[in-house]
């Protein structure tokens, strides 16, 4: 379900690194959570973002919710797919869902975030 | 925290389970948008136990529910159902509710959850006078409704009541799936559809045959969730967003509920003068023209000034577009103009659209 190669926020976005650059989006328990996915806010495409800054708005039927950069760096690329049909963010969170790519300003950052494993003990400790 | 009877029916359908006013319900199962658009294509079933259920029996019955209510009591026969509200001295909400003429000396009122228990004391503390036996049966019932354009093809099956026969706003008595029932033709998403209600303690039997009776329509569960955007684009008023202790029946759109020829009711004198002089507040249906979706308590504001926040607000499923409610000022609630709701740290685009924003096609 949760790709090994990726890595997670108690907020329930993820990141995957991909060199200097990294795609961001919110996991599947966060679509779950959130339920039918309307709009999506997008930032402007070279906005600089510190660690835990919003990086966008998900608005579903039911709820509003900010999604934060899990590290620091600045977006290269936003999702315009999601200005048409938000609700790929229901469909295919860890894939067509992302949300921004960015590069990113200090790797090890990422490497201090939770790992696969971790956010499933995570997730198990949430729904106890 | 109270459940319902059909809590472990919903766990076991995938329920996302929420608390509401002390109660564990069904938000949605299969998600809000799926949900509304089988109501409004099709059918579903809900769960709505949570209900409040309040008898009123006696010699002054009919005089005591007159007493309490705007609208004319008196124009109920034994088995039809009326829109009404109980009312404040100040012509405001204590509740809206359904009552159920169930003879001349017996009255059967449907309250919203949130405020069975108010509105139970409050019946209470206005008896005085009145010969009349009140009993609060809120956790005795269960409550489904079933909804939606196919609700009289998948219910008919499953009792011995004339269905087509009853006609909207109507209720009976009898078994569905073998349990006893009282059926209305009534609900709250703006389809056609009915509410069942039940002493018994297997609600269950019947939930699962609706369900079961439902599959060859694709009729699904419905949770919270698409109750509330299918009564909202319908303009069906929620105590506590759309209507409370602070706003007037009249300024709720619902001069059809106040029968001032009928004689005295608690609130009227208010409401008379407040026809006389004019009101100078009314709710308004709004549409947002930019992105967004309103949301209630997000400001409101007519030429730069806030007036107001948002009652109720919602994306739409059925028409596609982020539609609301809120109380503005006289002047503005023309039809087409435009006001704006604030959204986080923007201003969105609105204007005043005729309400309700969805009705449906009766044949």
């Amino acid at each position: 379900m949760y790709p090994n190669d990726f890595r997670y926020t108690k907020e329930h976005e993820w990141i995957k690194v991909e060199g200097d650059e990294a795609v961001v989006g919110v996991t599947d328990f966060a679509q779950k959570q959130l339920g039918d996915i309307i709009y999506v806010e997008l930032p402007e495409v070279g906005k600089v973002l510190e660690v835990r800054q919003a990086v966008g708005v998900i608005e579903s039927v039911k709820s509003v919710s900010d999604v934060y950069s899990p590290v620091a760096g600045e977006v290269i690329a936003v999702n315009e797919e999601l200005n048409k049909t938000a609700d790929l963010i229901n469909k295919d969170p860890h894939g067509k869902g992302w949300i921004v790519r960015m590069r990113i300003k200090d790797k090890a950052a990422v490497d201090a975030l939770m790992t696969v494993s971790d956010y499933e003990k995570y997730l198990e400790g949430l729904e106890a | 925290m109270k459940r319902t009877r059909l809590y472990e029916f919903h766990k076991k359908s995938g329920a996302k389970i929420i608390e509401f006013f002390g109660w564990e319900m069904p938000v949605e199962y299969k998600g809000v948008i799926d949900e509304h658009i089988a109501i409004r294509t099709r059918a579903g079933l809900f769960d709505v136990s949570h209900m409040g259920e309040i008898m009123i029996q006696g010699q002054d019955a009919l005089a005591f529910v007159q007493h309490l209510t705007p609208n004319d009591a008196a124009r109920l026969a034994p088995g039809q159902v009326q829109y009404t509200a109980l009312t404040t001295p100040e012509g405001t909400f204590v509740d809206d509710m359904l009552v159920y003429c169930m003879g001349p000396e017996k009255y059967f009122l449907v309250v919203n959850a949130s405020n069975a228990d108010k509105d139970y004391a409050w019946i209470v503390d206005h008896k005085k006078g009145f010969a009349v036996e009140t009993e609060n049966q809120s956790d005795a019932y269960s409550q489904l409704a079933l909804q939606g354009p196919q609700a009289l093809a998948v219910l008919q099956p499953l009792t011995e009541l004339d269905l087509a026969g009853m006609k909207s706003f109507h209720f009976a008595f009898g078994k569905v799936a073998g349990i006893d029932t009282l059926v209305s033709r009534t609900g709250y998403t703006g389809e056609d559809g009915f509410e069942i209600y039940t002493l018994a303690p297997n609600p269950g039997v019947i939930w699962e045959a609706i369900l079961e009776a439902g599959r060859p329509h694709d009729v699904l569960p419905i949770g919270l969730g698409a109750r509330d955007t299918l009564r909202l684009e319908s303009k069906l008023m929620l105590y506590g967003n759309d209507i409370s202790d602070k706003t007037t029946v009249l300024e709720a759109d619902l001069k059809w509920i106040c029968k001032f020829q009928k004689g005295g009711f608690l609130g009227k004198a208010v409401l008379e003068r407040q026809l006389a002089e004019g009101l100078t507040r009314k709710i308004a249906g709004f549409e947002l023209m930019d992105k967004g979706i309103p949301r209630p308590h997000y400001p409101v504001f007519v030429e730069g000034r806030k007036v107001s926040d948002v009652c109720s607000g919602t994306f739409a499923p059925f028409l596609k577009k982020s539609i609301g409610l809120a109380y503005l000022p006289i002047g503005a609630t023309a039809l087409g103009t435009e006001i704006e709701i604030g959204i986080r740290d923007k201003k969105a685009r609105a204007k005043v659209i005729p309400t309700p924003f969805y009705k449906r096609e009766k044949n």
